[in-house]
């Protein structure tokens, strides 16, 4: 059904060459109302991973019936009545984890990252490729996202992991720096997201060409092909 | 041959038409089988959430009837400080008034409405009072929120339980700086004080209106 290689090259894809927020730069809108702190990012980009993973499961199976012409509308219904479902079997049967994640599932529309796999990748590739696909776009988001409101808590308020408690009863937020620390109110307000996501761009960016610099000082044979 | 090409367009744009409308037939199908299929659990998870947050301020012990289903619908109440509708819980025992549970609006708190859940019984003693929203200061004033209480005498909010206006006169329903009863915290006096005052407010509300309130829309 799917070679490891092949695997390989999904998850690469999704966490790191084609990460949804850092290269396709796409679901910029839940991204900057939710990453104010860690807790909340991981929650959204768990979410997420579940739509997309039976989005992407659900459009590559009916992916010979849809016509070419009307295949939007068509990706838009599945990928709607899906997380209308997620939403409804959610607040039926998993109550306690609905109360937590529930206001994050219906962010999930506002992501054009579906869309876009659903249409990119899960309507040219077979059910199980698309399945992962989706999973792992999400899970690219997921570091993106808990590495970005992790950043944005931190120097706007100096704690890491508020909220922990709603979550997982017991625990407690992180308090990093001293409870003296006057806070820094940028970095949590929209535009604070934008630069350091712009940061986190350029880190990316940044390491990419340090791996490749590497890779052409030890084998010119490797860096030709990652040249092409 | 013109006119044969024109019919395989409108042949093509019917056929096109049908499938999307098959799509659309079969996933609101699936949609309205889902809804219809989880409506029942989530009506009873959406009535559990509701009897853990009553049970805090009520224990279920004190009353045998249908405690979701004996609600009156209030007016906007100024005294309670509510300027939207709201509903009034009434809990019976064996057919005699037990207590009313309601909600009531602190105005003043130190960073606007902070909104509580009160019951109090038929003898006009206070059963128990929560904190259902407030956007006190983090660590400061939000210890009004059992939750978030770390003192170990117990929860704050618990002192007014058992409080009634027939033993204790309302110049003590206030936080011990204004010459009252109840403690409070250095650093945040603003919140427990408004906290006391609504408490006070909805039980002399709660007094005042409970023969009306129990007796209304019930068949003699």
């Amino acid at each position: 059904m799917i070679t490891a290689t092949e695997f390989r090259a999904i998850a690469n894809n999704g966490i790191w060459k084609q990460n949804s927020s850092l290269v396709q730069v796409l679901g910029m809108c839940p991204l900057l109302a939710v990453t104010t702190n860690a807790v909340n990012g991981i929650m959204l980009s768990l979410a997420t991973i579940l739509v997309m993973a039976l989005s992407n499961l659900a459009v590559a199976l009916l992916r010979n019936l849809i016509p070419h012409e009307i295949r939007i509308p068509v990706f838009i219904l599945i990928v709607a009545s899906l997380v209308t479902i997620i939403d409804l079997l959610f607040a039926a049967f998993l109550h306690e984890l609905y109360l937590v994640l529930g206001i994050f599932i219906p962010l999930i529309v506002t992501n054009c990252i579906v869309l876009a796999r659903v249409e990119a990748f899960a309507a040219k590739n077979p059910p199980l490729q698309s399945m992962f696909d989706g999973m792992f776009m999400g899970v690219g988001m997921l570091w993106t996202l808990a590495l970005l409101g992790g950043l944005r808590e931190l120097i706007g308020a100096g704690t890491l992991f508020s909220g922990i408690e709603m979550v997982i009863a017991g625990l407690q937020p992180l308090r990093l720096l001293p409870e003296s620390y006057p806070g820094f109110l940028l970095a949590v307000l929209p535009p604070g997201a934008f630069i350091l996501l712009g940061c986190l761009i350029a880190g990316k960016n940044w390491m990419d060409a340090r791996l490749r610099a590497k890779g052409d000082s030890r084998s010119p044979v490797a860096a030709q092909t990652a040249g092409r | 041959m013109s006119a044969a090409r024109e019919l395989t367009a409108s042949g093509m744009a019917a056929r096109t038409a049908l499938i999307l409308l098959l799509f659309v037939a079969v996933f609101t199908g699936l949609l309205s089988a889902v809804y219809l299929w989880t409506r029942p659990a989530i009506e009873i998870s959406a009535a559990k959430e509701k009897m853990q947050k009553i049970s805090e301020v009520l224990p279920p012990g004190e009353y045998d009837n249908d405690l979701l289903g004996d609600v009156l619908m209030l007016p906007p109440t100024p005294e309670l400080g509510l300027t939207e509708p709201s509903r009034l819980y009434r809990a019976r025992l064996a057919g005699q008034p037990a207590a009313l549970v309601f909600e009531a609006v602190a105005p003043d708190g130190y960073a606007g409405k902070i909104r509580l859940i009160v019951a109090v019984r038929a003898d006009g003693r206070v059963a128990g009072v929560r904190v259902t929203e407030h956007r006190e200061t983090p660590g400061l004033g939000d210890y009004i929120e059992p939750k978030k209480d770390r003192s170990k005498g117990g929860p704050w909010i618990d002192q007014f339980a058992g409080l009634s206006l027939a033993e204790v006169p309302p110049a003590d329903w206030r936080v011990k700086k204004d010459g009252g009863r109840i403690t409070y915290r250095t650093g945040a006096t603003v919140t427990p004080r408004a906290v006391a005052r609504a408490v006070l407010k909805a039980v002399q509300w709660a007094d005042a209106n409970r023969e009306r309130l129990f007796a209304e829309g019930v068949k003699p």
